[in-house]
């Protein structure tokens, strides 16, 4: 049986680079699924206080964080000491895709490399 | 990277066994408000789980609790309390002022208060070659222990400045809060390095182009304004230099304003390289 993966939503909270429209439609969408996940105000700002909650993300899989550049998050992580898994974690671009296409994402398996 | 370890509250929506759903728009509100406020959430539906994973700071849980929960538990870590309140009837700004209290109450660090802007660097790119080290007026940047070039000091980073991206010669350098590629964590592509590389010319950006043309924007309009006798206008010339060479660069004006001159680059440089050479240094005694 496939695991479930785990979904980390960033919310950007604290700039204006990924649209407002696309970031509520995605946090949206899943409050409306019924599946449990994880949010968080701005992954930014917790790998500058290096948060040992990034640690514990980085160490499970399969892991669907939904934020922006797949480039930013993955060298954010590893800044903040944590680096993600080189397989099992899937980084959606809330910057350049649409709520839909990570809403279909979301309801895939998460097995691409970070 | 090194910052000061902060603990922060986390903040559990719980609806789970022993714990009533909330309606979706209501769900949708509190979750955007706590966000907004600078809060981590975990929205559990399934009651598979109550503590997010890596957690080792205080928690709150908020739920529509079918019998009344402690107000306080030790969690399995007890290396910080789980609060428990009831959220029956409460719309999201109330959720909020909840929150606060708990906060307060637990003593956890202030959820954010400025920008997140710092540099990331791609180790997958850089050469280690410390030029944004001898670059950043700021201490941003250190050396660790096993002499790699790191960011030490995120918080020192000024606010919308991408200066130091623009020096690196391997484009190695990320702020993933900039409004364009490469520098925003997009690939880098073929025409970035070339781009990039035009700008990068350092000695250019930091003791010639910039000073020139300062000096001799100001040496000329000195002269002409002495004729005008007006100060104003000299002023306004220097403001229109600055707003130029800022648009070229995208550098704010303060940090064009202070740019170190060439000697005190090349005395940086060597501070640098010597730091380096000689091994770590201790926290917050970085080269200055
Ligand atoms: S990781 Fe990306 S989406 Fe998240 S706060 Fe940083 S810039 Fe914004
Ligand atoms: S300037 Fe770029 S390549 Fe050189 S040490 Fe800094 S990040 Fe690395």
């Amino acid at each position: 049986m496939k695991t479930q993966p785990r979904i980390v939503y960033c919310h950007c909270a604290y700039a204006q680079v990924v649209p407002a429209d696309v970031k509520q439609d995605v946090l949206r969408r899943l409050t409306e699924s019924g599946t449990s996940f994880d949010a968080v105000a701005d992954l930014c700002e917790m790998a500058a206080r290096r948060d040992p909650w990034l640690a514990g993300v980085a160490c499970q899989e399969p892991t669907q964080i939904v934020a922006c550049y797949p480039r930013a998050v993955k060298w954010l992580f590893s800044s903040a000491g944590a680096p993600l898994p080189e397989r099992g974690i899937r980084i959606l671009n809330m910057r350049t895709e649409s709520a839909e296409t990570i809403a279909a994402a979301l309801g895939t398996a998460a097995d691409e490399d970070a | 990277m090194s910052a000061p370890l902060v603990r922060s509250l986390r903040v559990v929506l719980y609806e789970g066994a022993g714990s009533r759903s909330i309606p979706d728009a209501d769900r949708f509100a509190m979750m955007a408000t706590l966000l907004q406020g600078g809060y981590a959430v975990t929205s559990v539906r399934t009651g598979s789980r109550t503590v997010p994973e890596g957690a080792r700071t205080p928690i709150v849980v908020l739920g529509r609790f079918e019998n009344a929960p402690p107000r306080e538990a030790e969690s399995d870590s007890a290396a910080a309390p789980i609060y428990f309140r009831d959220i029956e009837g409460v719309d999201a700004p109330a959720i909020a002022s909840i929150v606060e209290s708990v906060h307060a109450e637990a003593g956890t660090g202030r959820p954010g208060g400025w920008k997140p802007w710092f540099p990331v660097i791609d180790f997958g790119r850089c050469t280690n070659c410390m030029q944004c080290l001898t670059f950043c007026l700021f201490d941003v940047y250190g050396v660790s222990p096993d002499k790699q070039i790191r960011v030490q000091n995120p918080s020192n980073c000024k606010t919308d400045c991408p200066a130091c991206s623009r020096v690196c010669p391997e484009v190695a350098i990320l702020f993933p809060k900039y409004k364009m590629g490469p520098i925003n964590g997009d690939e880098v592509r073929e025409e970035d390095i070339h781009r990039e590389k035009m700008k990068v010319d350092i000695s250019a950006l930091l003791g010639g182009d910039i000073y020139a043309a300062l000096r001799t924007r100001s040496q000329e309009s000195k002269q002409r304004f002495a004729r005008e006798r007006d100060d104003k206008r000299a002023l306004e010339e220097r403001r229109k230099c600055l707003n130029k060479l800022q648009e070229q660069l995208d550098v704010p004006p303060e940090v064009l304003a202070a740019l170190p001159s060439l000697d005190q680059i090349r005395a940086r440089t060597e501070r640098a390289v010597a730091a380096a050479m000689q091994g770590p240094t201790p926290a917050g005694t970085e080269p200055q």
